[in-house]
């Protein structure tokens, strides 16, 4: 059992430089337990599913992508991608609605559909937002599709998301009756139910934490469901709250720590165990600030999951490692409840 | 834009070019010949926090300066000790020296509005604010804060230029998802404005109604069908009441464009240490070299600081496994590791800079290393200024 039972559509934020397109895609691998469907997509032009997964440019098409994290017994199950681009969601949306004939193709002769994808205000959202739309909530138009279990939208960052998932809000003034209209009052619906959230990848510094919280309260009052938090990079935890303090105070034991360097077989200098004592106290002010921030994000009383700071970097292996934490943390089910 | 026309060398081989080395920020901000400083680089890498650090350290070195923000987070108004910023530059308090900062943040709305009052005549600038198209457009298109931009550079530009008020122009980009919008502002304005469709949203309002083809016709009704009429009178009302604003508007881009091009600007393209964040600053390099936009460098903020001694990460991390066997020196273990930690991130750092500069030779750098905590007043910002400036490698 995961802490999102209900949700079908999760949404996937966060400030610029907080990774939510790593935690995006090892949510969806998190997610992908045997027998199950996950689509992962992407709105924003910028290929980085392609680049995390080491594969070719995505298409206007959903792909098989990769396997999920295996289930305890082994059982995995299959996620899909799809880069949704805005002058491709227009025309597929037109011929899915309209029996336009000669029509459609004036739009696009006399540059229609280049001004609405570009110039005009809000559609380009509208089209972005229309196409998770269409993949969570399948339709009989679209012959032969995958029923998913479960979307993931690596969504535009925190500052934007309101605005982005706020459909019907951007048309208003604009469209004011007919089909556009009725179909993001629809749209909505689903963003406002329980079967959307939205979560907020955050790291432990204070700017981003005060956006995730502003997030959260724009998220709030337009009636759009609240997630959970990932805490994202977090610094390692290899020292004990005394040590910590005492490394901040520069109390740590200089002569004991000397004699277990010596045990740990290095060569034992001034200036190494000044260095070591030096980083360690670094980095126990940058944990004080961490923790300082954490209590924050505890404040704002939604589930929360810590992903730890990947020295190396997140590679495709790094990514399943962080959906078996995210499923240990219940963001996902375990798998293997069959 | 005009990309035809620049007449730039092509971009020599990194195998023939020196590197460029360390970008010296205290020379650009002290050359009386740069007038404006742009700084451009993908969201969440400090963009803001180094334009008013660059800012404060110019002013406090006697430069006249004006800081323009874009970023709608405000830290930077608290960073200078004004609780709201706001479209008209106000004077920062506790500047140290001869020098001046005025600081504004960019009222993408507000700068849109006073466009169309100064073009239009008033009956017309009324119907334009209350269209529905309009009021969407000044507020929530992603486009507009590149335009907005561009119209409030050149605006205090020319300002600055009469009154003699300031002598350098620090801008923050808008955290564009496409990078370098606000570079094709201009020419997307035009394309909007000379779009076949545009003009044939004009047309009847201009012409006899029999100009209509049939192909427009066509659009009409389709249009009609799937967004409901009204939706196409507001809009060519819309048009058709902006295209008279817009000539002077695409002038003035025209021009803030050419200045951007002009000897007196420097773009600095700041980046984190992080693939992605470099691979846009790779693409900011290149867009702005193709456009023949004057580079200064490339800042590297939040650098993993250095460990000390040259304990590698393998060596530290064998003395762990020791210390594990012999169940004893948890904190000596627990030092170790994060030394060797230290020492990835810092190698992984550098692997990336290292990469950038292969394929960028030309690029000067400067290396910031990442605060323990964010900046929240002068005091913070100077410090961030003078690690900009350490020449020291």
């Amino acid at each position: 059992m995961s802490d999102w039972p209900k949700v079908r559509l999760h949404v996937v934020t966060g400030k610029g430089g907080t990774g939510k397109s790593t935690v995006a895609s090892s949510l969806a691998l998190a997610l992908a337990t045997r027998g199950k469907n996950v689509l992962l997509c992407e709105v924003e032009g910028r290929q980085g599913i392609a680049r995390m997964f080491d594969v070719d440019p995505l298409p206007y098409q959903e792909r098989r992508l990769t396997t999920g994290l295996p289930d305890p017994d082994g059982g995995r199950g299959v996620v899909h991608a799809l880069h949704i681009d805005a002058e491709s969601a227009l025309l597929e949306y037109l011929s899915m609605y309209y029996r336009l004939g000669r029509a459609g193709k004036a739009l696009d002769r006399f540059g229609v559909i280049e001004f609405a994808t570009t110039i005009a205000p809000g559609v380009r959202d509208v089209l972005l937002t229309g196409k998770v739309y269409e993949a969570v909530q399948r339709n009989a138009r679209n012959k032969g599709a995958i029923d998913y279990d479960a979307v993931v939208l690596d969504a535009p960052p925190t500052g934007r998301i309101t605005q982005f998932l706020n459909v019907s809000n951007e048309l208003a003034g604009l469209a004011k009756v007919g089909p556009i209209k009725s179909q993001s009052d629809t749209m909505m619906t689903l963003f406002r139910s329980p079967r959307t959230a939205v979560h907020l990848v955050t790291v432990l510094e204070e700017m981003p934490v005060q956006e995730t919280a502003d997030g959260i309260a724009e998220l709030r009052a337009a009636g759009l469901p609240v997630g959970g938090i990932v805490v994202n990079q977090v610094r390692p935890q290899d020292l004990s709250a005394s040590d910590l303090a005492a490394a901040r105070a520069g109390t740590l034991d200089r002569a004991g720590l000397e004699q277990d360097l010596v045990a740990a077989g290095v060569e034992v200098t001034p200036a190494l165990v000044d260095g070591l004592l030096a980083e360690a106290a670094d980095h126990a002010e940058r944990r004080a600030l961490e923790d300082s921030q954490r209590t924050l994000v505890a404040r704002m009383g939604v589930p929360t999951y810590e992903l730890p700071r990947v020295a190396g970097g997140v590679d495709l292996g790094g990514m399943y490692e962080l959906a078996r934490l995210l499923r240990e943390q219940g963001m996902a089910p375990a798998g293997g409840d069959r | 834009m005009a990309r035809s026309n620049t007449q730039h060398p092509a971009r020599v081989g990194p195998a023939t070019t020196r590197r460029a080395g360390r970008l010296d920020v205290d020379a650009l901000l002290d050359d009386p010949g740069t007038g404006i400083i742009v700084c451009c680089g993908s969201g969440g890498v400090g963009k803001t926090t180094t334009s008013a650090a660059l800012a404060l350290r110019a002013a406090e070195r006697g430069r006249k300066v004006v800081v323009l923000t874009i970023d709608p987070a405000r830290r930077l108004a608290q960073s200078m000790g004004i609780e709201a910023l706001d479209n008209t530059p106000r004077p920062v308090t506790g500047v140290q020296g001869t020098g001046s900062l005025d600081a504004m943040m960019l009222d993408m709305k507000r700068t849109f509005d006073e466009v169309v009052l100064a073009q239009a005549s008033p009956e017309k600038a009324k119907q334009i604010l209350a269209n529905p198209f309009y009021i969407a457009l000044s507020s929530s298109f992603a486009g507009t804060q590149e335009y907005m931009a561009m119209e409030k550079l050149g605006q205090l530009h020319r300002d600055s230029r009469a009154a003699g008020t300031y002598d350098l122009i620090v801008v923050d980009t808008p955290p564009s998802r496409s990078a370098l919008d606000f570079l094709d502002a201009p020419e997307r304005l035009s394309s909007f404005l000379d779009g076949r469709f545009v003009r044939l949203l004009l047309a009847p309002a201009k012409g006899p109604a029999k100009l209509m083809t049939a192909g427009f016709s066509l659009i009409t009704n389709a249009l009609t069908k799937i967004l409901g009429a009204q939706f196409l009178k507001d809009l060519q009302t819309f048009v058709t009441a902006l295209d008279t604003v817009f000539g002077g508007f695409r002038q003035r881009a025209q021009q803030t464009y050419s200045l951007l091009k002009a000897d007196g600007t420097a773009f600095l393209v700041v980046a984190a240490p992080e693939p992605d964040a470099l691979r846009e600053a790779e693409y900011f390099v290149e867009r702005l070299s193709e456009d023949g936009m004057p580079l200064a460098g490339l800042v590297v903020n939040r650098a993993s600081p250095a460990p000390s001694g040259d304990l590698s990460a393998d060596e530290a991390m064998t003395g762990v496994e020791r210390l594990r066997r012999q169940e004893c020196g948890s904190v000596a273990a627990g030092l170790l590791r994060l030394h060797a930690d230290r020492v990835r991130m810092v190698e992984r750092e550098r692997t990336l800079r290292e990469r950038f500069a292969t394929a960028h030779p030309q690029v000067a750098t400067a290396v910031v290393p990442a605060l323990a905590g964010d900046v929240h007043d002068l005091d913070g910002l100077r410090r961030v200024g003078t690690l900009l400036s350490d020449t020291a490698d």
